[in-house]
């Protein structure tokens, strides 16, 4: 955990300072270094916990019904946190706080509506198999939502509105490469690290359960 | 063999049902017309004929949902479902049968609706009708799956749409590309992708959505 | 035909049954008894593959197709006939002449002249006699029965008696209820559960 902080740090320093301005965006293109890590991570976590759902269903084995449902979290958190940022770099960029342009952020809309009902299911079942079974059957929906709504979101280009300017991914020197891939690997040592916590935290809260039951 | 038949025998239960109680149909019927009423409304004048075509599409959502709420009722009432999860079929076949019911009765309603349409706003190409066909397989497919698993939920009525609405969005790319483009081909493509990827996933895994 | 070890289900922090150990030979007959929240439920729908159990081992002989169930709730079609639902039932159990065999439990079990009305316009009694008869169409090699007396008018007791009585040492039987000494002469295997 100390590990991921510090290099979250040290990216942050870098991102910010030493990383030489972009030409075309400005200072705006320097959250891209969080941006897109942050979005990249969100997809893993969700990957992650879409994988841990598949063994559930298949090795039938409580443990990773939570597994899959703290990944779950993760991702839906730095999902939220991709949407900020996006929404942070549209107003650098071009002064609304919204835009419909960037395909990457609206499909990171729609699997955060996707996601924010995950828990509202999950939580409206009571507790058992039943529960795991459904949350494990929806976190699978959620991966195959991912690629059909990225294609769908670029086939709506044709008719939403046509787009007024192109966006390329920032052309990277070296320094910003490097600084990129540290930031890259730092956030996804921050999520890592949180799901590590969140995993540990909730089988403790559910061990101290059993325990107190048992002595009742 | 045996498969088809459970499926049929399923789906024909579904048909008697809702032929006998009358309840369902009905209701989508004037629910649909009334939102195009509404939509009538609600469009500025001055507003194209691509607008409205995009507001069939929400037209046909929210019928569907009202549908699917009720899909899984007759089951619920006296623990039905029980019954058909300890019968030795395959429990895919439940859900295949009871989507195949569920798309007869969306069927039913746009053969209204869809003409009720372009007499109120503007005609509708090969291209749209094809489209709206389409959409309504993985409309059935997802939703019957979806409406499943809100059935076991707390709070049932409540969850099925959160659940539906972003899982419906490709539909509704795909089927209002369809209405609107000059070359279809490419929406009615990916609305036939939709279909296969999510009902595969939705046969595969709906024996887990009933079962503990 | 049921072997137990040990068997225990929770759900999350509830626990429906606690730990149990027995076994049912073939043909044997078996009677659950206990206060209402003991559990009872909890077993049948176990055996019966309604559930898993979150501890032990519990090993049923039977498949899906030869299991006959009647629970608290009848598992039928309201809007359907007697008549419909078990046509329905048939198919999807692959009754042999299921129409015959349907007609048959119909008029042992009185409900022929009812057969072709609509079974939300039945009495409790008649409902729960038409589960039975739901449970006995595909002639399974084991019934499990969660309080089938219960819901049954003093006709429906008396006609469920002789059935079970002509079944003993045939098919193998799981039966709950509150009132044992009924079934007393058939048990082969009693279970108070606490």
């Amino acid at each position: 955990m100390a590990t991921a902080a510090a290099l979250v740090g040290l990216a942050i320093v870098l991102a910010l300072l030493v990383a030489p301005e972009d030409a075309d965006q400005g200072i705006s293109q320097r959250i891209f270094y969080f941006h897109v890590p942050i979005a990249l991570t969100a997809y893993a976590a969700f990957g992650w916990g879409a994988w841990k759902a598949l063994l559930l269903l298949w090795k039938r084995e409580e443990r990773y019904d939570l597994e899959s449902y703290v990944a779950i979290h993760q991702g839906t958190i730095f999902g939220a946190l991709t949407l900020a940022t996006g929404s942070i770099w549209a107003k650098a960029s071009w002064g609304k706080w919204w835009v419909w342009d960037s395909n990457q952020l609206v499909l990171f809309l729609v699997l955060f509506l996707f996601y924010s009902a995950y828990f509202m299911l999950r939580f409206s079942i009571e507790e058992g198999p039943r529960r795991e079974n459904v949350s494990a059957v929806y976190a699978l929906f959620g991966v195959a939502l991912i690629p059909v709504s990225f294609f769908a979101i670029r086939l709506a280009e044709d008719f939403i509105h046509p787009t007024t300017f192109t966006r390329d991914g920032p052309q990277m020197t070296g320094t910003m490469f490097f600084t990129f891939c540290v930031c890259w690997v730092s956030i996804s040592m921050l999520a890592y690290a949180l799901y590590r916590v969140e995993l540990l935290g909730k089988r403790l809260d559910s061990n101290l359960r059993e325990l107190r039951e048992a002595l009742s | 063999m045996n498969y088809l038949a459970d499926v049929t025998a399923l789906a024909r239960k579904d048909l008697r049902l809702e032929l006998r109680a009358r309840d369902t149909l009905p209701a989508m019927l004037l629910f649909v017309l009334s939102t195009l009423v509404v939509f009538h409304f609600a469009l500025p004048s001055g507003a194209d004929e691509v607008a409205a075509q995009g507001l069939l599409w929400v037209a046909l959502v929210f019928t569907a949902l009202l549908g699917l709420a009720r899909a899984w009722a007759p089951e619920r009432e006296d623990g039905a479902l029980e019954g058909l999860v300890l019968a030795p079929c395959d429990r895919s076949a439940i859900w295949l049968g009871k989507s195949a019911a569920v798309f007869l009765f969306l069927v039913a309603i746009e053969l209204v609706a869809l003409p009720a349409f372009a007499l109120f706003f503007s005609p509708l190409d090969a291209g749209a009708v094809l489209g709206v066909l389409l959409a309504d397989v993985g409309i059935c497919a997802v939703g019957t799956l979806l409406a499943a698993m809100a059935a076991a939920s707390r709070t049932r009525e409540l969850i099925l749409p959160l659940l539906f609405l972003p899982l419906a969005i490709p539909l509704v790319v795909g089927g209002v590309g369809a209405s609107v483009s000059t070359d279809p081909g490419r929406y009615l493509a990916f609305l036939g992708l939709y279909d296969a990827v999510f009902a595969i996933l939705c046969w595969a895994s709906f024996e887990y959505v009933v079962s503990e | 035909m049921i072997r137990a070890r040990a068997v225990e289900k929770r759900y999350g922090r509830r626990r429906a049954l606690r730990p149990l150990d027995f076994e049912l030979e073939r043909g044997g007959f078996l009677v659950v008894t206990g206060a209402n929240g003991s559990g009872k439920t909890t077993l049948l729908r176990l055996i019966a593959g309604l559930a898993a159990p979150t501890g032990g081992e519990l090993d049923v002989a039977s498949d899906r197709g030869g299991l006959g169930y009647v629970g608290h709730e009848p598992l039928l079609y309201r809007d359907l006939t007697a008549l419909e639902n078990l046509d329905l039932y048939g198919r999807l159990y692959r009754v042999p002449e299921r129409r015959e065999r349907a007609g048959m439990l119909l008029e042992r079990f009185g409900l022929w002249d009812v057969r072709a009305e609509r079974v939300a316009s039945y009495s409790r009694g008649m409902v729960q006699r038409l589960a039975l008869c739901r449970a006995l169409l595909h002639d399974p090699e084991l019934l499990v029965l969660d309080e089938p007396f219960t819901a049954l008018d003093a006709e429906g007791a008396g006609l469920l008696d002789r059935w079970l009585g002509e079944l003993a040492g045939s098919a193998t039987v799981i039966l709950t209820t509150h009132d044992p000494e009924r079934v007393e002469p058939l048990a082969t295997l009693r279970l108070a559960l606490a």
